[in-house]
């Protein structure tokens, strides 16, 4: 990270020693308790990770070398659960990524009551987790009282489908995706209405139709906005959980979140669920690496 | 949008925006639907919308049985404790990060610095070891991670010049929770199950689960990083002129802060403070662990309702919508000045 | 008080050197003015006097008193940015009173400072306004009260009217002459504006790339420049330099003569030209002249001068009013 950034050189900075060491004093604290926060359990999860430690037993710990990870890696929950973690990152990214620029598409244009629209299609994102994971298993999705039984039924079906039952992880993609969607709607429409007027218009002259005007024009634009989108919701999505408990479908189709807290809980192993947890760290690690730098470079520029 | 089109055009885009504005609001919708009817006409087949009579009834039993109104109390204490300590911590972060950046990395530890300060913790750690006959006290163990990792951790954190620093705060964002779940889970358990007898201070006689002296530091450190490069991208705007002016006039950096750089940026602190507060309504990974009682907020509340312990559909409606009412009226309100938050302020 | 005395005075960013080492005294109640083309370190330097950024080396003292390393606020001076860098969120009165709170002064003598300032800049009816329902002059002058009340050791200016469009400029350009003749303050005053410089100063400091050119009052300068870039820079329209044969004559590598040292006459002088663009002001007439081998001359005639574009010339430079200069631009004596 060396070197000077950007703006150190563009806008006037205090640059007076005085100013440079209030400006490190008043640092510290943040510092300091980002750093405890980041390293201290870091730190911990590593030790846990190589103990024998059972909270059943919690006298009898000892040295367990790598066995932790060893049986963590053997457990076969490990492999379906970082599929499941991959799938469900990736699909709702693709889902919500497709479907909010559409969504964004769409609510720039002009028409009756787009404020309101703007406020219904944004609400779910301001929906808790948990609420929404048990309204769509209760209220939408249940085999027999929900509103798609419902539908199935009319249509004549008289074995509605168990969607959290049956498609466990494609129903937790729904609920998820449809938190997510007005957010990376609201993001690129926010970022589609920076684009001017006139570029349009000068597009438009240029004779550019619809398509290439979004091909050339409308896409380079939102590439931007479109990685930020990425990269938040990978940060958050990778983490699922309330989704997944509150859904009851840990057993099933759980992720590597849900397997960290179900060895903590279940199996009450606090070394196999910090060597699941180091797995988890690594792989957040590996795929945010890369994100961050695409869009840190985006951010001081 | 000055643009005109053809008024054929401007109805099927309303028609369509329309419907799938409905669609995609209809789940929250439907569950305020089903908060008003009885019990047994949420059970009756098939679902109706209009179901007659319209009660209020399910309100009044989940707050009977629940206790909703402690939850709103716990939920809030934690959101606005934690926004309130993050600020404090992020203001001045954010204002030397902002006006007084560092731009050559400032680490004067060379590599093999860096290696020596890890060999000699790991030799102490030997020797901690050794004449303990390879059985550590917790403290031992404690002070020996505190050596490795989190002492050249620190430094490391300390000698990144300010972007740097922005960047590593970010990340700080990434690591999983999961990663951090047990040793939090064990430090915070009342049972002294680990690194609760230090000697000096006995962990065991603090209540940290279930406790807001837990969740209100936990929350604040979890939202710390955003609140940081939020509140950073506003002062960014703000011309060092007047902090100039401020300092020629004699203020010292309280007044500079306080006085001069936070009224200003108030519209921006209001939103940084707006997207804090919706994040941490909706933090459920920690809630749910790590509460059950005196100090769990909504999420927790909720999720007690997922437990298939009798059939309560219209309860469960009432409980989603009491949870969420709040949140989603602040939600609404404040949109437009969310949208740069949620961001990271790379959208503005 | 307040005489500042800057002492091999240098400063670099990193490793670009701005300034490259200066020393300059400036006495007690002196109106001094930088002046100096875009870039050449300037604001740098007020900025080092104020202590918003510290020297490489070199010592800097106010009356005497080694002030180096010493805060902003603890040289006693009062700086008035370019940007006026009022307080948006505070009324006009508070903003004069901010320097007064941050020094603990009670109340009552808070708020007979306030009133005498803003009667001193008419601004008394505008107090409890907020900047940014002013207009640019009077925010200036807010910033001028909110410097004065202090009553710092001297006023430092950086280009304070360039905001400003042109007639205002010129009132607040009169308004900033009075302050310092009613404060008797020291006054160091940046612009690259030579006619602030010339009717404000009683002594300009011309500065090209972070060095000193020359020290001298208005008149000192515009009589006998140091140099050709002094010579240059002093003066408007610009003075011109002629190069070659009638320079040889004169025993210069180049002579410079101020276009209102030229006669112009329809048919006898000592070069010939075509008129090119003549610019008509009314009190004056600035007459573009292809002199074909000397280049384009620029000449200033009183009043109006009855020539027309094309039209054959002849121009006579005034003999005692003729700068010589050697090869390096130095000026001959
Ligand atoms: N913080 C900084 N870092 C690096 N270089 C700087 C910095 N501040 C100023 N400079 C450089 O120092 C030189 C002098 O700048 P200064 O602002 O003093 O010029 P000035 O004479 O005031 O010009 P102007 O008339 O345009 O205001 C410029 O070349 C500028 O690029
Ligand atoms: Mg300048």
């Amino acid at each position: 990270m060396g070197g000077l950034p950007r703006w150190h050189i563009l806008s006037g900075i205090m640059a007076t020693r005085q100013a440079q060491v209030l400006g490190r004093w008043a640092l510290a604290p943040a510092v300091t308790v980002l750093a405890a926060w980041s390293f201290v359990p870091l730190a911990l999860t590593i030790y846990f990770a190589f103990l024998r430690y059972n909270l059943q037993d919690p006298d009898n710990t000892g040295w367990a070398g790598f066995s932790n990870f060893y049986y963590f890696f053997k457990d076969p929950y490990f492999v379906k659960d970082l599929i499941n973690t991959v799938l469900l990152v990736a699909g709702t990214i693709v889902t919500t990524v497709v479907g909010g620029t559409l969504l964004a598409l769409l609510l720039d244009q002009p028409f009756w009551g787009r404020g309101i629209v703007r406020l219904l299609m944004i609400s779910p994102f301001f929906v808790l987790p948990t609420v929404s994971a048990l309204v769509w298993k209760n209220l939408i999705m249940h085999p027999v009282f929900g509103l798609f039984a419902g539908i199935q039924r009319f249509f004549g079906s008289h074995e509605p489908l168990d969607w959290f039952g049956r498609l466990p992880l494609f129903s937790v993609g729904i609920v998820v995706s449809w938190q997510w969607l007005p957010y990376a709607a609201l993001i690129l429409l926010t970022a589609l209405q920076s684009l001017d007027e006139e570029q349009k218009d000068a597009s438009a002259m240029d004779g550019a139709g619809p398509l290439s005007y979004f091909r050339y024009i409308v896409l380079p634009h939102l590439a931007r906005p479109i990685t930020v989108v990425i990269l938040i919701e990978t940060i958050f999505l990778l983490n699922t959980f309330a989704e997944i408990k509150v859904g009851g479908i840990g057993g099933i189709a759980g992720n590597l979140t849900y397997l960290v807290f179900s060895q903590l809980n279940d199996a009450t192993d606090v070394g196999m669920a910090a060597a699941g947890g180091l797995v988890a760290v690594v792989l957040a690690n590996v795929v945010s690496a890369f994100l961050v730098r695409l869009v840190g470079k985006n951010l001081e520029a | 949008m000055a643009r005109r089109q053809s008024p054929r055009r401007t109805l099927l885009i309303t028609i369509v925006a329309w419907t799938i504005g409905l669609l995609m609001f209809f789940p929250i919708f439907w569950t305020a639907v089903a908060a008003f009817k009885s019990e047994s006409d949420a059970y009756s087949l098939p679902q109706t919308v209009l179901s007659t009579p319209w009660t209020f009834e399910n309100f009044g039993i989940v707050q009977d049985r629940s206790d909703y109104f402690r939850y709103v109390f716990n939920t809030t204490v934690i959101v606005v404790l934690s926004t309130l300590l993050g600020l404090m911590f992020a203001i001045p972060a954010a204002w030397s990060m902002a006006f007084a950046p560092t731009a050559q990395s400032r680490s004067s530890l060379s590599g093999r610095q860096w290696l020596a300060i890890i060999f000699s913790g790991l030799v102490i750690c030997f020797l901690g070891l050794y004449f303990t006959d390879w059985k550590p006290s917790n403290a031992l163990v404690g002070f020996a991670l505190l050596l490795i990792f989190v002492v050249p951790g620190s430094l490391w954190a300390w000698s990144q010049n300010t972007s740097g620093t922005l960047l590593w705060m970010l990340s700080t964002k990434m690591m999983p929770p999961a990663g951090a779940l047990i040793p939090i889970y064990l430090i915070f358990n009342r049972n002294g199950l680990v690194f609760k007898d230090w000697g000096w201070i006995n962990l065991s006689d603090y209540n940290l689960i279930d406790s807001f002296w837990g969740m209100v530091p936990l929350m604040t450190l979890l939202n710390l990083p955003i609140i940081i490069w939020m509140l950073f991208t506003y002062f960014k705007e703000i011309p060092v002129g007047i902090l100039e002016a401020a300092r020629m006039d004699g203020a010292s950096l309280w007044n500079e802060l306080f006085r001069v750089l936070t009224p200003m940026a108030l519209p921006g602190i209001a939103s940084t403070c707006l997207l804090n507060i919706i994040l941490a309504w909706n933090e459920a990974f920690w809630s749910l662990n790590l509460t059950n009682k005196y100090a769990a907020p909504l999420s927790f509340f909720i999720s007690e309702y997922s437990s298939p312990e009798g059939q309560f559909w219209a309860k469960l409606s009432a409980a989603s919508i009491m949870a969420i009412a709040p949140i989603l009226v602040i939600g609404w309100f404040s949109q437009k000045q969310l949208v740069r938050g949620l961001t990271f302020g790379a959208v503005k | 008080m307040g005489s500042i005395t800057l002492k091999n005075v240098r400063k670099a960013f990193g490793d670009t050197v701005i300034i490259p080492g200066l020393d300059l005294a400036i006495a007690d109640g002196e109106f001094v003015v930088f002046v100096g083309p875009s870039g050449c370190g300037k604001s740098t330097l007020l900025r080092l006097i104020a202590g918003l950024e510290d020297v490489t080396s070199g010592t800097i003292s106010i009356d005497g008193e080694d002030v180096t390393e010493a805060a902003p606020a603890k040289r006693g001076l009062s700086m008035v940015f370019q940007s006026y860098a009022l307080y948006p969120h505070m009324s006009v009165y508070n903003n004069i009173a901010f320097p007064l709170k941050m020094a603990k002064m009670d109340k009552a003598a808070i708020d007979a400072k306030v009133q005498t300032a803003a009667a001193t800049l008419n601004l008394t009816q505008y107090l409890q306004r907020r900047p940014g329902q002013l207009s640019g002059g009077q925010r200036q002058r807010v910033a001028i009260g909110r410097a004065i009340v202090r009553n710092p050791r001297a006023f430092l200016f950086d280009e304070p009217l360039s905001n400003l469009d042109a007639a205002l400029r010129v009132g607040m350009r009169l308004e900033i002459g009075e302050l310092h003749h009613k404060l008797g303050t020291t006054m160091v005053y940046v612009t690259h504006d030579q006619v602030e410089a010339m009717t404000l100063a009683d002594k300009i400091v011309v500065l090209n790339a972070g060095v000193i050119e020359q020290v001298g009052s208005p008149l000192e300068l515009y009589k006998s420049p140091a140099n050709q870039f002094v010579a240059g820079f002093i003066g408007s329209p610009k003075m011109n330099f002629v190069t070659g044969a009638p320079a040889v004559n004169r025993n210069a590598a180049t002579i410079g003569v101020r276009p209102e040292h030229i006669k112009i006459s329809k048919d006898t002088g000592e070069w010939a030209g075509t008129v090119g663009v003549a610019e008509h002001l009314g009190s004056d007439t600035f007459l573009h002249v292809n002199a074909a081998a000397l280049g384009t001359l620029t000449v200033r005639a009183e009043g109006e001068v009855s020539v027309s574009y094309g039209d054959r010339v002849f121009l006579t430079p005034d003999l005692n009013r003729i700068h010589r200069f050697d090869a390096n631009g130095v000026v001959i004596r």
